[in-house]
């Protein structure tokens, strides 16, 4: 007797997402014809100001996440070293670099900023690759500065914070040369607050197993919530997404064929080998159900008010994944662990990205040490495909799956 | 029942037998471009020397990096489940394993059944690996054989800070250019590779008995100067290259 096949049907929501992806890129890059203005802004910035006041956001890591995936990072980022740019900085930043000279990548190139806006509550090197662009298109650059919060957010991290966010609209409204509309702000920032509600209510739905989709399609989804938070785009989009998933749930419809082990995935993506790593994992009848980066975009959302947005955001951005202690980030790793039930933790030792990367060990101890979990390190970049060996990360992968599968046994 | 385990690594294809509880026999052969000869020839000839022919066999494993050219093989598993068995099948008391082969290292923690528990694994790189040993061997026109025995002859070893393994032969050049004595040179050598493996042992908390596997354990001086770091006594069986290929084997033997 045959087994009954598994329905795998692919997402449909997919071709809407490219679509919404393309509109929203295709205006950017026409900005300059509609008289609309272009911020450049890391993707951890606030950026409910921005479109509040109708400015269009881009977003550098977006798009070299798009380079990566393009398998166009390895060109660009020697590009940057052929200009002088160190082997050992990030790969978004050599290929956002090298791009802006080139005006190269899969789709030109950004378009030119009118302004650039850097939170460094992602990492340290934005400052000076915001600075760097800054001078190379020669246009005004704000820095809101987040203090790590290693153990907790004290008063004077609060307000320190908070008055950046002031300095912020200023510098916003000097630049456009118009006032801040404050009905509007509460608007954009409710439809913030709802879309990543919506987006963790996405992320969510993989706790069912088996799986309706994987954190390969999570890395895909992403994009709506980094490029279009505190639009009604986003908040639609999601809308659909969770309803096709809880639908897929209830027709039995998984992400790969035969899920019998869960994994979580951390740090972020190896763009340039996402479809080979969820068909190695696949393979060994594993999906990746969740990871920690996609919920980087609402995992801060219990310090928002809806209501008070701009005075919460502060909070609300300062107190984000990579902007904590490695024991806060254990904690939410454990969490993950529990909420998802997985059979291990994949890490993605990232050479482009340090705060990410550090702490890994730290963290893979203490998952051991409380859950008795198989932990994986595999080493590569999330762009650069120099920093990769397909052999070596398939025989770590293919061990791990086989001691899961020993233990499982 | 008469299992096989044949492990094609990067420098040499290795291959066991084993009979429940017994080793019948292995053979280690050199690679060559091909992997899937390799393994023919490899399996063929060892079977023809122990008086077996393939239908004797009730199953194989392949392991190594060559493991899935080995078309003719039953099953497929990695060299760190392998070299754990196979440890576990020499010495059932072994917690601790550290191999060291042609083009990667690596530590391997095992529980009282022999199964793995946790593993590191070099990075892209070949620093502290076979190969890292024969670039230096053949700089300093050595036998890659004989550079246990000289390297224990130093009186002062020389420090190599490169870890890159080009880096590390261009220092090591300058060192020849500076009339270093070739003991010292070699002693610093195996020095410098012990401490990117001990590295990897340190990283899964490595505890003893360990057993030391893999070609680069037929290397006395490496050996020592990985003792020196890990502050622990390894214990090299005769079979240290096999260590694989007999593990494939017992794994094979378990699921056969």
């Amino acid at each position: 007797m045959s087994e009954k096949p598994v329905d795998t049907t692919k997402i449909r929501s997919v071709k809407k997402m490219r679509d919404l992806m393309t509109t929203y890129y295709l205006e950017a890059l026409s900005a300059g014809q509609n008289n609309k203005q272009v911020a450049w802004i890391t993707s951890g910035g606030p950026v409910e100001p921005l479109v509040a006041m109708d400015i269009i956001p881009v977003y550098p890591e977006n798009h070299g996440a798009m380079i990566g995936s393009a398998k166009m990072g390895e060109e660009l980022c020697a590009k940057a070293e052929e200009m002088g740019y160190s082997f050992d900085l990030c790969s978004y930043a050599r290929a956002d670099i090298a791009c802006s000279v080139e005006k190269g990548g899969p789709i030109g190139g950004l378009p030119r900023p009118d302004m650039l806006i850097c939170c460094n509550n992602i990492c340290g090197t934005v400052l000076k690759w915001y600075e760097i662009q800054a001078r190379f298109y020669n246009v005004p650059l704000f820095i809101l500065d987040t203090p790590i919060c290693h153990t907790g957010y004290t008063p004077d991290i609060a307000a320190y914070v908070r008055a950046q966010v002031d300095e912020y609209i200023v510098f916003l409204e000097n630049v456009t040369q118009r006032k801040l509309d404050h009905d509007k702000m509460t608007q954009v920032g409710k439809l913030s607050f709802e879309g990543q509600r919506l987006w963790q209510k996405v992320l969510n739905t993989t706790a069912h197993k088996p799986s309706p989709m994987s954190a390969f399609d999570a890395f895909f989804f992403l994009a709506l919530i980094v490029t279009l938070r505190g639009t009604p785009i986003a908040v639609d989009f999601y809308k659909e997404l969770i309803a096709e998933m809880e639908q897929r749930i209830k027709d039995g419809i998984s992400s790969i064929p035969h899920e019998k082990y869960r994994l979580l995935w951390d740090n972020l993506p190896v763009w340039h080998r996402l479809k080979w790593l969820s068909a190695r994992f696949s393979g060994h009848n594993a999906c990746l159900v969740a990871d920690t980066y996609t919920s980087a975009w609402c995992g801060a959302i219990q310090y928002i008010d809806e209501d008070n947005f701009l005075d919460s955001i502060a909070q609300a951005y300062t107190r984000i994944y990579l902007n904590i202690g490695v024991d806060q980030m254990a904690d939410q790793v454990l969490d993950m662990i529990r909420f998802y039930d997985v059979n291990g933790l994949v890490m993605h030792s990232n050479r482009s990205c340090k705060p990410y990367s550090f702490g890994q060990m730290d963290i893979m101890k203490t998952v051991r040490e409380k859950t008795g979990l198989p932990v994986l390190m595999i080493e590569a970049d999330m762009v650069d495909p120099r920093s990769f060996s397909q052999a070596q990360a398939e025989t770590r992968i293919d061990t791990f799956m086989e001691i899961i599968k020993q233990r499982e046994a | 029942m008469i299992c096989a385990g044949i492990d094609i690594g990067s420098i040499t294809a290795k291959a066991a037998l084993i009979n429940g509880k017994d080793l019948l026999g292995t053979l280690v052969i050199p690679t060559g471009y091909h992997h899937l000869n390799a393994g023919i020839r490899v399996f063929d000839t060892l079977l023809q020397q122990n008086g077996l022919s393939r239908t004797d066999i009730s199953f194989v494993v392949s392991t190594g990096y060559g493991r899935a050219s080995v078309d003719f093989a039953d099953k497929t598993m990695t060299e760190i489940l392998c070299h754990g068995a196979g440890a576990h099948f020499l010495n059932p008391d072994i917690r601790g394993v550290i191999d060291v082969g042609g083009q990667d290292s690596k530590a391997i923690l095992l529980d009282d059944q022999g199964r793995v528990e946790n593993f590191a694994m070099n990075d892209k790189c070949a620093a502290g690996t076979g190969r890292f040993l024969e670039v230096m061997a053949r700089a300093l026109e050595v036998a890659l054989d004989q550079m246990g025995e000289v390297g224990q002859k130093a009186d002062n070893p020389s420090k190599i800070s490169s870890i890159c393994t080009v880096f590390a032969e261009s220092e090591v050049i300058s060192m020849i250019a500076r009339q270093e004595k070739r003991e010292n040179i070699i002693a610093g050598i195996h020095d410098a590779a012990a401490a990117r493996v001990a590295n990897l042992a340190a990283k899964i908390r490595i505890r003893g008995p360990v057993m030391m596997t893999g070609g680069v354990a037929k290397n006395s001086g490496m050996a020592a100067a990985l003792e020196k770091r890990l502050k622990l006594p390894l214990i090299i069986e005769s079979f240290s290259q096999e260590t694989g290929a007999i593990g494939a084997a017992v794994l094979a033997a378990g699921t056969g």
